[in-house]
């Protein structure tokens, strides 16, 4: 595969196919965490994390022990038990390597295993029969566009907490139809 | 004689549960839990009545095996334990559902196997089955489930007709496709419509709660 079709590849995963604003992953992090600006930024970048790590190795064991042993179908349980056993060994890596990341981190990353996100892209991985590359790239592109857009909601969910709102709009159902206005926008990429 | 005095008791709990988890806690339109499956399937009926099935199935059968066992559970590694269950019954799920029914298992794609990570499920594990009996269990488990998709299945009717003119499960065009906004069944849409609808429901709330204050005074 040639660099530049990779890159095209990269930016469709970034942008086109946002992993929260077109594929729907990842929202409850989305709309629970995305208040304030540092938060956002704590939570993407340990989602970053985790799912480049939990993706490669879910790829492999999806590749070179589920399938020579025609057990495809134990997916889901290994690849979730895979999720969070990482969530906890990346936790106690970061406790132990860096005390200020984890102090910043540490908090978002239990939360992590049941976000849709990491799973969701593990899984979209397997079924869309990416080779090595491609789902390194496409893992990589995701998680970035996820840090992207939840980085920019927070912002955006600053200003709205400021604004005068009818009561029964403030919230998740202003927040809601912002995401909507977001989405309009890579609606227009296709 | 005992048996039905039961058998009624039970049905007026059962009741009682059902109303709570529907009106008072329901989980997509006041406590906003599970939203992925809620955007993602809800782009036709035939889909939200699918996943909501599913949810039901997963989730009173996960409450069932969660009270049972909790006893014997260490406190520890109760979350691991916890979705170790629910990957197992969602795995049984995905299967029976990729033989019987294909087109179902096809269109909710990715969507099936993250019941796993669905917070409904995992949340009532949690702070309901795990300590509550058995019965009482699968009963949160049902009315938890039907409240969940109910709210699917109304925000699909909304998605769906706004967006195609018609619901195709039951055959209805209410109007021609052509006048529709197809905006409402892509992604931009679903949070749209569910922006629109959590606006709504928050707003009869509201008025209700203001009522119910000025009765009581």
């Amino acid at each position: 595969m040639d660099n530049t079709t990779l890159i095209a590849f990269a930016i469709n995963a970034f942008l086109v196919q946002n992993i929260i604003l077109t594929q729907f992953l990842g929202l409850c992090s989305f709309f629970g965490v995305s208040n304030k600006e540092e938060s956002a930024l704590g939570m993407g970048l340990s989602v970053l994390f985790v799912i480049t790590v939990s993706s490669v190795v879910t790829w492999l064991v999806y590749n070179l022990v589920l399938v020579p042993y025609d057990l495809t179908y134990l997916r889901t349980i290994v690849f979730i038990l895979i999720v969070s056993a990482l969530v906890q060994i990346v936790e106690m890596f970061i406790k132990k390597v860096s005390p200020i990341l984890y102090k910043s981190l540490g908090i978002y990353l239990p939360l992590i295993t049941t976000n849709c996100a990491v799973l969701g892209v593990a899984l979209l991985n397997i079924d869309n029969g990416y080779d090595f590359s491609h789902m390194l790239v496409f893992s990589m592109a995701t998680a970035f566009g996820y840090t992207f857009i939840i980085y920019i909601f927070a912002y955006i969910r600053d200003h709205l907490d400021k604004a005068q709102l009818p009561r029964a709009l403030r919230g998740v159902p202003i927040a809601l139809i912002t995401a909507g206005i977001m989405s309009l926008i890579m609606t227009g990429f296709i | 004689m005992g048996f039905k005095r039961t058998l009624k008791r039970d049905k007026r709990k059962f009741n009682k549960m059902l109303k709570t988890a529907v009106i008072d806690e329901n989980p997509t339109f006041v406590t906003f839990l599970a939203l992925c499956p809620t955007l993602g399937v809800t782009n036709n009926v035939a889909n939200a009545i699918g996943m909501g099935i599913s949810v039901i199935f997963v989730l009173a059968m996960s409450n069932v095996l969660v009270s049972s066992i909790s006893r014997w559970v260490p406190d520890e590694i109760r979350i691991p334990v916890y979705i170790t269950i629910i990957a197992t019954l969602v795995t049984v799920l995905e299967m029976v559902m990729e033989t019987y029914m294909p087109n179902l298992y096809t269109s909710l794609g990715i969507f099936l196997p993250l019941i796993v990570v669905n917070c409904i499920i995992l949340g009532r594990a949690e702070s309901f089955a795990s300590q509550n009996k058995v019965k009482d269990s699968l009963f949160d488990g049902i009315t938890v489930g039907i409240a969940f998709s109910l709210s699917l299945i109304l925000l699909a009717t909304f998605r769906e007709i706004l967006g195609t003119g018609g619901i195709a499960m039951l055959n209805i065009q209410i109007f021609s496709s052509e006048n529709s906004m197809e905006l409402f069944v892509q992604s931009t849409g679903a949070f749209l419509a569910f922006g629109i609808l959590a606006w709504i429901i928050s707003d009869l709330r509201m008025k209700q709660a203001k009522k119910a204050k000025k009765r009581r005074a």
